[in-house]
């Protein structure tokens, strides 16, 4: 077990290494210069000249890389053109609240996706399967950030059920200890703080989540389906035993192996999605950061989220792995699976 | 299409020397599996005509309604590409500022917008942007990825190695974050925008490939390709590529969808079609601060981006499923 | 388990296990099936896939249901347990157990009937063991639905019943998962969680089909042996006249999903009396005491497509013997003067002559 996760965490430091090739070239090589950008049209040569000394531009490309990777090795990713706060502090001062979010998309997804997909399956060809597809169907379909906008105008501005957007009312915000309001304001022992948090975590974790959410269920539906008609189906139905239990034990354990993977891959893909829905919802999270970044150059912001985001992307995939090895016990540690 | 027409019940074929057969038959079963739901499965080796292939698949699709309207709303859809902006009531980019977010009204079937542009003929006309976009990047994206598939697929080796490693390099960063990062890099505009979504894409499709190319290459009829002399480049496309098409065929009209969808998601971010060019994400993106003020702005848009996904996606899963013979007997 | 013949060692055990004539009737009848007819509605047709099919078995007794795959003997045994899967459904008929129509009993009802009083063995054994759970944990859920053990005591029966099918050292093996075991393995394990309830009826649809020919002899002598100690009844579904010549005590010969033939084993294979049943005795290779040099007979053509039988009788097309009748009229089943049944027209010992 141990030998195998070694081995997976080893096979993705070179694809960690080549992402940064990737993004730094974009960023550094790719890109139009960010001089004029960060310090205005009208900023003087000699300005310019002494910004580019002062952010190692003007070593040659080479050079910059290994001091980027040095630093990234060492935990600096160098400072926001901007703000000259270090990456770092600019990242993990919004981090928390996307994770915050995702997490919320993706129990939604999980919950909603599996037992549409069970019932769709179980129930294969009637009402509820028809309906769980069309929804499945829906929800691949509609763009996330549409789906926010729609929901906006219907649950906050036509029921006014839920805040249109933010994290939290800025007079319950708890003192930050994980960057998680809701676990903070439990800490606290602030229960408003909590359902205020709640409230306005709902409307943009449902957004977010509707996309894998339907993924999820097309893929429960086929794998339920494909596990139903399984002799050991037929075995567990000769044994006596409640049709429940065969299709809760035998029938849902099984189908769930594959089903983890994509859940996995899913969370990977809800980190993209946020970009959209956190500006849909001003939700005040990475995802917006990056598009605001993106549009005045900041690039060292740029590159360090973009290296966050797929060192959380490939560990992510290394842990549903591991779950999917769990899961199923025909897999062995030692044998090497195709990624 | 089952064994059963085929053969005469009063052929009386046997000899001795078949008795071996005729035993086998006995023990294996040529007739209903036991116990089974007695599905008479569609031959489908791959030595089959595509000829065959492609009257069977539009068949089955023919007999699938919500893709065959799909298909029908696409070449509507085409058509109004096409024509579109020669038929707009009102010129799409001509703004009216005294006109501003009227509500829909007989004049304005879909309203205006906040600079007093008549929706409806922005609706039409963004059609061509969302569906050039998606073919173009598709095309990147499929050309792209069959070669470098087909190559890694075909050569193995540390070919295979340097070119999968770099797909699962792009496959580590959420599509959508990679193809804005390209976006940051190529600057603003639709034909980065073509290029951003293509590119991120490329994976998909050559992981498809080769793991197709991987399967069918140890296929006898492959090596008996090898053994008369054919060369790589030619067994890849006359013999592995067709037996991949029908998989690729599926996973590229699902990936149009995808595409319109990233094309509005970079629209929708400012990142794509420029204004005053008309393009839905790029509608709901500007329109958002009128959400509640004037909530028509953002609906026809939106439901034009959906439809057509929706259509995509329907035909997409028409095609596997007539593709595929176990889809179609569940 | 402290006790570990509890439940194996009844009554049974008295009964003389060897078979004579006396065997094959003349014992209480456990389970009856009427007129059973089952149905695979398609969008190509209907399948009738068996048709007003009547059997009976009775205590203690192995019944051989033979066929060709398709025959409609294993869906027979699946429409009796009711564990068809759709678009299978039963179209008339009664199973009869115990006094009861196991066809009309409510769902929770027919639950305890399975794998408790009735059980299974099917035939894939790689495939009829669910590959997530350990075998522990599949052997403990019938017993623990059925006998009411508690986890221990059902853990305890596990193994006894594992040890009981001949499985080395089940105290390690019960915590193995299916992978880890060989086919052979997985049967014995099969026919553990069938036994493991003490049933009065184990169906055995092809238990050995899938299996390499030693371990067939084996788990058929292991199933034999079992069910002496047990003395439950046996319907043994096989397409195979061997396993049928060494186990059976009585047979029913299936063809295109009816009944074309029942008779005592002994009878049966002494003198054929369906054109069908001579067929499949003669082609086995050393069975017909005639054969020596001739080449093997072969029962000529296929079995006829199931969405379009023929109307006369299904065998026709393919009998030796058939007549213009034959072709026509559908031959009903006709019980003989001396118990046999049998639905042909014709007098095959006096054609032969």
């Amino acid at each position: 077990m141990l030998k195998y996760v070694i081995k997976r965490v080893f096979m993705v430091v070179p694809v960690m290494i080549g992402v940064s090739i990737i993004v730094f070239a974009l960023m550094r090589v790719f890109s139009p210069d960010p001089a004029p950008i960060v310090l205005g049209q009208h900023a003087t040569i000699e300005k310019i000249e002494a910004w580019r000394e002062v952010n190692g531009l003007n070593e040659p490309v080479i050079t910059q890389y290994f001091n980027y990777l040095s630093g990234a090795l060492k935990g600096d990713l160098g400072t926001s053109y901007y703000t000259k706060t270090p990456v770092t502090e600019e990242i993990f001062a919004r981090f928390p609240a996307t994770i915050e979010l995702a997490i919320a998309a993706i129990i939604f997804a999980s919950i909603v996706g599996i037992g549409l997909g069970v019932i769709a399956a179980v129930k294969k060809n009637s009402i509820f399967d028809a309906a769980g597809s069309l929804f499945a169907l829906v929800g691949v379909s509609i763009p996330i950030f549409w789906l926010g906008i729609l929901f906006i105008m219907f649950f906050s501005g036509f029921l006014h059920w839920f805040p249109s957007g933010g994290r939290i009312d800025v007079l319950l915000k708890p003192v930050e200890v994980t960057g998680f309001y809701m676990v903070d304001a439990i800490i606290e022992g602030n229960w408003t703080a909590f359902g205020n948090a709640l409230e306005h975590l709902v409307l943009p974790a449902l957004a977010l989540g509707m996309y894998s959410m339907a993924i999820i269920t097309r893929m429960t539906r086929s794998s339920m389906l494909e596990t139903l008609s399984q002799d050991y189906i037929r075995t567990a139905r000769a044994k006596g035993i409640a049709e429940t239990k065969v299709i809760g034990k035998h029938a849902l354990r099984p189908s769930l192996i594959p089903v983890t993977t994509v859940i996995g891959l899913q969370f990977g893909s809800l980190l993209g999605g946020a970009l959209l829905t956190e500006s849909v919802f001003s939700w005040p999270g990475i995802g917006k950061f990056t598009v605001d970044c993106i549009l005045k150059s900041d690039f060292p912001v740029v590159q360090g989220i973009v290296l966050l985001v797929a060192v959380i992307f490939v560990t992510i995939n290394l842990v549903a792995d591991l779950a999917y090895a769990s899961l199923d016990p025909r897999i062995k540690y030692s044998s090497k699976k195709e990624r | 299409m089952s064994e059963w027409n085929q053969s005469s019940v009063d052929e009386v074929p046997m000899r001795g020397s078949e008795s071996q057969k005729a035993d086998e038959t006995f023990a294996m079963g040529i007739a209903l599996p036991d116990g089974e739901i007695p599905v008479y499965e569609h031959d489908e080796t791959l030595h089959d005509k595509p000829e065959n292939q492609w009257l069977e698949m539009w068949r089955s699709l023919r007999a699938n309604r919500a893709a065959l309207v799909s298909l029908v709303f696409i070449t509507a859809l085409v058509v109004i590409a096409v024509i579109g902006p020669y038929i707009t009531p009102y010129n799409p980019i001509e703004t009216e500022m005294s006109n501003a977010l009227k509500p829909p009204s007989a004049e304005h079937w879909f309203g205006t917008d906040q600079l007093g542009m008549d929706i409806f003929s922005r609706v039409i006309a963004g059609t061509r942007v969302s569906l050039t976009v998606g073919l173009l990047a598709v095309s990147i994206a499929l050309t792209t990825g069959i070669i470098l598939g087909a190559i890694a697929g075909y050569a193995g080796g540390w070919v295979d190695t340097v070119i999968m490693r770099l797909m699962d390099m792009m496959l580590a960063v959420p599509s959508i974050l990679l193809a804005i990062t390209l976006m940051a890099a190529l600057g603003k505009g639709i034909d980065k925008a073509v290029i951003a979504i293509g590119l991120v894409s490329i994976p998909e499709y050559a992981r498809i490939v080769r793991g197709n190319i991987l399967s069918i290459k140890e296929n006898d009829y492959i090596a008996a390709a090898h053994v008369v002399g054919l060369s790589d480049a030619r067994i890849i496309f006359r013999h592995v590529l067709p037996n991949a098409l029908s998989v690729i065929i599926v996973r590229a009209t699902l990936g149009i969808s995808s595409a319109i969808l990233d094309t509005a998601a970079l629209g929708f971010l400012g990142l794509g079609v420029q204004p005053p060019q008309p393009e839905w994400g790029d509608m709901l993106g500007r329109a958002r601060g009128f959400i509640f003020q004037a909530p028509h702005t953002l609906l026809y848009p939106g439901m034009a981006i959906t439809a057509t996904v929706l259509a995509f996606n329907l035909l997409g899963d028409g095609l596997r499923d007539a593709l595929d013979p176990r889809a179609r007997i569940k | 388990m402290t006790t570990p013949d509890t439940g194996m060692s009844g009554g049974p055990m008295a009964i003389d296990v060897t078979r004579t004539p006396s065997r094959c009737d003349g014992r209480p009848v456990i389970l009856d099936v009427r007129d059973l007819s089952t149905e695979f509605v398609m969008k190509r047709g209907t399948v009738r896939a068996v048709r007003d099919v009547s059997f009976t078995v009775r205590e203690g007794e192995v019944l051989a249901i033979v066929g060709e795959s398709g025959s409609g003997k294993s869906v027979a045994a699946l429409s009796a347990m009711r564990l068809l899967q759709a678009p299978g459904r039963v179209a008339a008929g009664e199973v009869v157990y115990r006094g009861k129509d196991l066809l009309k009993l409510p769902a929770r009802e027919m639950r305890d009937v399975r794998g408790n009083h009735i059980s299974m063995i099917f035939q894939e054994p790689m495939t009829s063991l669910n590959p997530v759970f350990t075998i522990e944990d599949q052997l403990t859920e019938s017993i623990r639905t059925h006998l009411k053990l508690d986890k221990k005591a059902a853990a305890e029966r596990a193994i006894e019943m594992l040890r009981l099918v001949g499985i080395p050292s089940p105290e390690k093996r019960v915590k193995d998962y299916p992978h880890q075991m060989s086919g052979g393995m997985r049967q014995r394990v099969m026919t553990a969680m069938a036994l493991s309830c003490d049933p009065d009826v184990l169906i055995a649809d092809e238990p050995t089909t899938a299996l390499d020919v030693t371990i067939q002899a084996q788990i058929l002598a292991l199933l034999a042996e079992l069910r002496e100690k047990i003395g439950m009844a046996v319907i043994l579904i096989t397409h195979d006249l061997g396993v049928v010549a060494e186990t059976a005590d009585r047979v029913v010969v299936m063809y295109c999903g009816q009944v074309v033939e029942e008779a005592c084993a002994e009878d049966l294979f002494e003198q054929p009396l369906h054109p069908y049943t001579l067929g499949l005795l003669e082609s086995i290779p050393g069975m017909d005491e005639t054969e020596s040099d001739e080449p093997l007979y072969m029962i000529r053509g296929m079995v006829p497509n199931p969405l379009n039988l023929p109307t006369g009788c299904a065998f026709a097309p393919r009998c030796d013997y058939r007549t213009e009748q034959c072709v026509r009229e559908m031959p009903p089943l006709v019980e003989r003067a001396d118990g046999r049944k049998l639905r042909c027209f014709v007098d095959v010992t006096e054609v032969r002559q």
